[in-house]
């Protein structure tokens, strides 16, 4: 891309950024009457167009409308050369001869100070980094001996043994219950779940539970609840019907 | 013996003095006396006479250090005998030369300090930027805020570092600006000569 042949659109100018340039060097234009963001839009606008970033473009884009900047910034503000322009002839050379004055003495007081410093050539001081600030003072609770070697005395000592118990679960198999309904069965036509397991561990009371599910599955076994958390009884097929005969009755009786 | 012998004479200032010692040796700038008064955790007259004390000890020709006023502050420096075996070792905080433009930059904003670049400009006729940032860079000028409204140029004021490296107690120190020969008067005899001239 070719900053110089980028075509512009103002109001103040139509064309090539290179005549843009040469007209406003002649003094042909005013570069007060240009838009310089207008010249930026126009050639970001044409940047984006393209795929890749030309950085050449880019640099000598800035340098040129960096320049641009700074003309019309000085055509824009009035100078020191127009406000000396403004003043009597007398005045201005007095003007001049104010600001010559106080020029000379800065150059009289920079005089001074490279004499001063070649005298003082010879110091040598230490220059660095200040030192760090004081640090807030932390106080502690005021402690008593005996209490502190109590309390180490505490960390001293072995901890118990992590218990591991509960990590040694034991699952019995579900055949060794299903065996063990399936006799007490055989001796009996029903029997109350609870109370007969209610001597063993939770996990072989849910062994037991699957057990009984098994055996229902087979047609076994009935079983039932009269609530939820009512003793779960357990009954041969069978006898099951008997006591729903039963029931049945009952309610009949009650119903007449 | 009758009578002790007494060859030394203690101070009843000698503990303080001892304290400034040791507070100006850890100081890497200046201390000046409110701060030494708040650290020995004295009174200031008692300190000043202290420091009146260490100043005779620490003099130039009986020390190897030099207590001196400087920046505003007391510090400690190498004695001058000993300039040329500290440059075998160290670099002067101003080791090259500073060049005219940056004495004339420095001497303005010395004089006329919090001052701005544009001002500086004003004076000098020329741009500044190049000799403000060569100070800044030194540790000789800092920024000190900025003009008043928006955007107002930055304005710059020398440092401690300023002073101590030109050997100055404050900046008071300088040469009085009218003392300075601003003599322009045949000049000025020129430009009104030509002024009549003109609106002849």
């Amino acid at each position: 891309m070719v900053v110089r042949e980028l075509e512009l659109d103002l109001d103040a100018f139509e064309g090539p950024f290179d005549l843009l340039l040469t007209l406003i060097l002649k003094e042909e234009l005013d570069l007060a009457d240009v838009d310089v963001a207008g010249i930026v839009v126009r050639f970001v606008e044409r940047l984006a167009e393209r795929e890749e970033l030309d950085l050449d473009a880019c640099g000598e884009f800035l340098v040129l409308v960096a320049a641009l900047l700074e003309l019309k910034a000085r055509g824009l503000f009035e100078d020191e050369a127009a406000e000396l322009a403004d003043l009597e002839p007398e005045e201005a050379a007095e003007e001049l001869a104010r600001r010559l004055a106080e020029y000379r003495r800065m150059k009289e007081a920079a005089g001074w100070l490279s004499e001063r410093l070649a005298e003082e050539r010879d110091r040598f001081f230490r220059v660095g980094p200040a030192p760090l600030a004081p640090q807030p003072e932390r106080k502690l609770a005021p402690q008593e001996p005996e209490q502190l070697a109590e309390v180490i005395r505490l960390l001293a000592k072995e901890p118990p043994a992590v218990s591991l118990n509960h990590m040694a679960l034991r699952f019995p198999p579900v055949t060794q219950f299903v065996e063990r309904f399936r006799a007490l069965l055989r001796r009996r036509s029903r029997f109350d779940f609870d109370s007969e397991l209610g001597g063993l561990s939770r996990a072989e009371q849910a062994v037991a539970f699957l057990a009984l599910l098994e055996l229902r599955r087979a047609d076994e076994i009935t079983i039932s609840q009269a609530a939820p958390f009512a003793p779960i009884r357990v009954a041969r097929v069978g006898e099951e019907s008997a006591a729903a005969d039963e029931r049945t009755l009952a309610w009949n009786a009650r119903s007449a | 013996m009758e009578r002790p012998l007494r060859l030394v004479t203690a101070n009843p200032l000698d503990q303080l003095a001892r304290t400034l010692e040791a507070l100006l040796v850890v100081a890497s700038a200046p201390l000046p006396v409110e701060e030494l008064v708040a650290a020995a955790d004295d009174d200031r007259e008692r300190v000043e006479m202290a420091l009146g004390l260490l100043s005779e000890r620490y003099r130039e020709g009986r020390s190897g250090i030099v207590l001196e006023q400087v920046a505003g502050g007391w510090a400690f420096r190498a004695s001058r005998d000993a300039a040329e075996a500290c440059g075998r070792l160290f670099e002067r905080p101003v080791q090259r030369g500073i060049s005219q433009a940056s004495l004339e930059t420095l001497a303005i904003v010395a004089y006329l300090g919090p001052v701005t670049r544009p001002e500086i400009a004003r004076i000098r006729g020329v741009a500044a930027d190049s000799a403000v940032a060569g100070l800044v860079e030194r540790g000789l000028i800092a920024e000190a805020g900025r003009d008043d409204g928006v955007g107002g140029a930055v304005k710059y004021r020398t440092t401690p570092m300023f002073e101590r490296v030109f050997g100055l107690e404050s900046l008071s120190q300088l040469p009085r600006l009218d003392d300075l020969a601003g003599d322009v008067d045949e000049l000025r005899e020129r430009l009104h000569a030509v002024a009549e001239q003109r609106s002849a």
